[in-house]
C-alpha cells in the first residue's frame, strides 16, 4: 500500500467519521443522560435529512442565492428537534422512566418502526437528490486527488458540534446542573433542579444532532427510505466501541469506524458491510464497556 | 409423576389433538400463516428462555438464519428433502452455534448482551451477502419437502407441513414447560431477580446463561428451518436485525410466564400482517410499532400475565366466598 492510499483512506475515513460523530454523540448524549439506547435515533436522521430535502427545494423557489440553502438545512434540523424532541420525550418515554433499560429499548424500537412508515407516508418513497449544496465549496486538492470542499466543511461541522457539545457541559452553568443529574437524578431534584426539564433538553439536543447530521448529509446521499437503518446500526458501533455516555469515546468510535470502513472499501470490498461489526465485537471482547467507559460497581 | 409434570404432558395431548383438527379446518392461506406463526414462535420461545434469566437477544436473527441456511443448504446440495431431519439438521446446527457463540457473550448484560447479539447476527448477514456461491443478496429456493420419503401431492402440501410444525411446536413448548419447572429452569429467575445471591448460593450464573442461550439458539435453529421450508426461499435478510426485532416483539407480546402464550401472539402478529398489508400496505410498521407501544403500557407482563391474573381473581373470590360460608371451595376444587 502506497502512501497516496493511505491517504486516500484517511480522507475519505475522516469525512465518513465526521458525520457519523455528530449522529453518534447525540446517541450517546441521550443515553448518557436519560440512560436510554435509542433505537429511533437513526430515524430522526432520516427525517433531518428529508426535511432538509424539502427546505433546500424552497430556496430557488424562492429566488434566494445557493448560500442559502447551508441556512435552510439548520432550520430543517432545528425544526424536527422542535416538532419531535417534546412529543417523544414529554409524550411517550416519560412514561417508561424507572423501568427495565430493555423494555425502553423497545419502545424506542416501536418509535422507529412508526416513523419508518410516516416518513414514507409524508415524503413518498421515490427518492430525493439535493446534490447544489454541494457544489458550493468547490473542491480541494490534497496529495494528487481532488476532494469536493463540501466533504471537509463536514469535518469542521463535526469538531464545532463535538466543542460545543463537550464545553455546553463542562464550562456553563446549565451543563453543570445537566452532569449533577446525570450523576443522581434523585439528589438534584431534591437540590431545587428541575429534572424533568433537563431530560427534555438533552433529549432535545440529541434529537437536533441526528437531524443535523441527517441534513447536512442529504446533499453526499439520495434520501429515500431505508437510510435510518444503516445509520442506526453504525452509530452504536460507534457509541459501544468508545463507550456509552462518553463524547471523547464517540469521537474515537466514529474515527474508529470510519477508517476501518475506508480501508475496507478500498483493500477488500467483500468485508465492507460486516467489518463495523467485527471492530466493534473485537472490542467489546477486550473492553466490555468500551473504550472510555468508567466501570460500574455490581448491584447486590 | 409429578402433578404438574403430568399437567403439562396432559395439556400438549390437548393442544396437539386440536391444533391437529383445527388444521383440517383451515383454509389454504391460514394453513401457510399459522405455519410461518410456529416458525417465528419457536424462535421467540427460544428469547422468553433468555428472558427468563434477565437477557434479551436482540439478535435470534443470527441462529435463525443459521438454522434456515444449515438445512436449506443440505436439501439443496445433498438432495435431503425429509422435513423431519432438516429440522432435525437446522435445530443441531444452531445449537452448535449457541453453544460456541454464548460462551463469549455470557459474560454481558441488558443492553450490551441485546446490541452483541445485534453485532453477530449483522456479521452473518454481511458475509452472507456477498457470498455469491450460496445466492448472495438473493438467497436461494429451497425444494418441496418429503415426509419419510412421501411426497405430498400439491393441494395437501401446506397441510403436511402444518402438521409438522404442529408437532415440532408441541414437542418444543412441553420440553421448555418442563425446563422452566425443573430446578435447573428455575434458577433462571432466580438469575434474573440478583445474580450475585445466586453466586453465592453456590449456582454458576455463567452456566445457567451458556444453557440458556444454547437452548434458545437451538428452538431458532428450528423456527428458521420451518420458515425457510414453509416460504420455500431462504435469502441473508433472515439474520437482519429487523427479522430479529419481530422475534422479540412476540416475546414482549406474549411475556415469559406462559408457554402457549408465546404462539398465540405470533399467530396474532401474523394475523395483523397479513391484513395490514392487504388493507394498509403503506402502514404495516406503523399499525405494528402503535401495538407495541400499546402492549408494553397496559399489558407489561404480556398475554401470558392475562390467564394468572384471571386466576388470582378467582382465587381471591373463591376466599371471599369461604368467608362468606357458601359452597366455593367445591368450585375451587373443580375449576382449576
Amino acid at each position: 500500500m502506497e502512501f497516496a492510499d493511505i491517504l486516500t483512506i484517511l480522507v475519505d475515513g475522516v469525512v465518513y467519521a465526521s458525520w457519523l460523530f455528530i449522529v453518534a454523540l447525540g446517541l450517546t448524549l441521550i443515553f448518557g443522560v436519560l440512560q436510554i439506547l435509542n433505537l429511533a435515533h437513526g430515524s430522526l436522521y432520516a427525517v433531518g435529512a428529508y426535511a432538509a430535502a424539502s427546505m433546500t427545494m424552497l430556496v430557488p423557489m424562492l429566488g434566494l442565492p445557493n448560500e442559502f440553502s447551508l441556512l435552510a438545512m439548520l432550520i430543517a434540523a432545528l425544526a424536527v428537534a422542535i416538532v419531535l424532541a417534546p412529543i417523544l420525550e414529554r409524550g411517550l418515554l416519560r412514561l417508561f422512566y424507572g423501568r427495565d433499560e430493555v423494555l425502553i429499548l423497545l419502545v424506542t424500537y416501536a418509535v422507529f418502526l412508526i416513523l419508518e412508515d410516516a416518513t414514507k407516508l409524508i415524503w413518498g418513497v421515490t427518492p430525493y437528490y439535493v446534490f447544489e449544496p454541494r457544489n458550493l465549496f468547490g473542491t480541494v486538492e490534497i496529495g494528487d486527488l481532488f476532494y469536493v470542499g463540501y466533504d471537509l466543511m463536514l469535518i469542521g461541522l463535526a469538531v464545532v458540534c463535538g466543542l460545543a457539545v463537550w464545553l455546553g457541559l463542562n464550562k456553563t452553568k446549565i451543563g453543570k446542573i445537566v452532569l449533577a443529574v446525570i450523576h443522581n437524578p434523585d439528589v438534584s431534584a431534591c437540590m431545587g433542579v428541575n429534572v424533568n426539564r433537563v431530560y427534555l433538553l438533552a433529549f432535545f439536543v440529541g434529537v437536533f444532532l441526528a437531524a443535523l447530521a441527517g441534513s447536512y448529509t442529504a446533499p453526499l446521499i439520495s434520501v429515500q427510505p431505508g437510510i435510518s437503518v444503516n445509520v442506526i446500526i453504525t452509530s452504536f458501533a460507534v457509541v459501544i466501541i468508545g463507550g456509552l455516555g462518553s463524547i471523547p469515546g464517540a469521537a474515537i468510535g466514529a474515527l474508529v469506524v470510519g477508517i476501518a470502513r475506508a480501508f475496507a472499501v478500498y483493500e477488500l470490498p467483500e468485508a465492507e458491510i460486516f467489518i463495523i461489526y467485527l471492530v466493534m465485537a473485537i472490542v467489546l471482547v477486550f473492553r466490555p464497556e468500551g473504550l472510555f467507559q468508567r466501570t460500574q460497581a455490581r448491584k447486590i | 409423576m409429578h402433578v404438574s409434570t403430568k399437567n403439562t404432558y396432559l395439556a400438549a395431548v390437548v393442544a396437539a389433538v386440536a391444533l391437529v383438527i383445527i388444521g383440517f379446518l383451515m383454509p389454504d392461506w391460514l394453513l401457510f400463516t399459522a405455519t410461518k406463526a410456529i416458525g417465528y414462535g419457536l424462535v421467540s420461545l427460544g428469547i422468553i428462555t433468555l428472558m427468563r434469566g434477565g437477557l434479551v437477544s436482540f439478535g435470534q436473527g443470527l441462529v435463525y438464519c443459521i438454522g434456515a441456511y444449515a438445512s436449506g443448504l443440505l436439501a439443496t446440495r445433498a438432495g435431503i428433502t425429509d422435513a423431519p431431519v432438516l429440522l432435525l439438521v437446522g435445530l443441531v446446527a444452531s445449537g452448535i452455534v449457541g453453544l460456541i457463540v454464548s460462551p463469549l457473550i455470557a459474560r454481558y448484560r441488558g443492553i450490551f448482551f441485546a446490541m452483541l447479539t445485534v453485532a453477530l447476527s449483522m456479521v452473518l448477514y454481511g458475509v452472507l451477502v456477498k457470498i455469491n456461491e450460496i445466492g448472495g443478496s438473493d438467497g436461494f429456493t429451497l425444494p418441496e419437502p418429503t415426509y419419510f420419503g412421501w411426497q405430498p401431492s400439491v393441494e395437501i402440501a401446506d397441510l403436511a407441513l402444518y402438521m409438522t410444525a404442529v408437532v415440532a411446536a408441541v414437542v418444543a413448548a412441553t420440553a421448555s414447560r418442563l425446563y422452566f419447572d425443573s430446578m435447573a429452569g428455575m434458577i433462571s429467575l432466580a438469575v434474573r431477580e440478583n445474580e450475585l445471591r445466586v453466586e453465592y448460593l453456590g449456582s454458576s450464573v455463567f452456566n445457567v446463561t451458556v444453557r440458556n442461550f444454547t437452548i434458545a439458539a437451538a428452538l431458532g435453529g428450528l423456527g428458521g428451518t420451518l420458515n425457510g421450508l414453509a416460504l420455500g426461499h431462504i435469502d441473508p435478510l433472515f439474520s437482519f436485525w429487523t427479522t430479529s426485532g419481530e422475534f422479540v416483539f412476540i416475546a414482549v407480546l406474549s411475556g415469559h410466564i406462559s408457554v402457549s402464550a408465546v404462539f398465540v401472539s405470533s399467530m396474532i402478529l401474523e394475523l395483523v400482517r397479513s391484513f395490514s398489508n392487504r388493507y394498509f400496505p403503506e402502514t404495516w410498521q406503523l399499525i405494528l410499532g402503535v401495538f407495541l407501544i400499546v402492549v408494553i403500557i397496559y399489558l407489561p407482563g404480556g398475554i401470558g400475565s392475562v390467564w394468572e391474573r384471571l386466576k388470582e381473581r378467582r382465587n381471591r373470590s373463591a376466599t371471599a366466598g369461604d368467608k362468606a360460608g357458601n359452597k366455593a371451595a367445591e368450585k375451587k376444587g373443580t375449576g382449576s
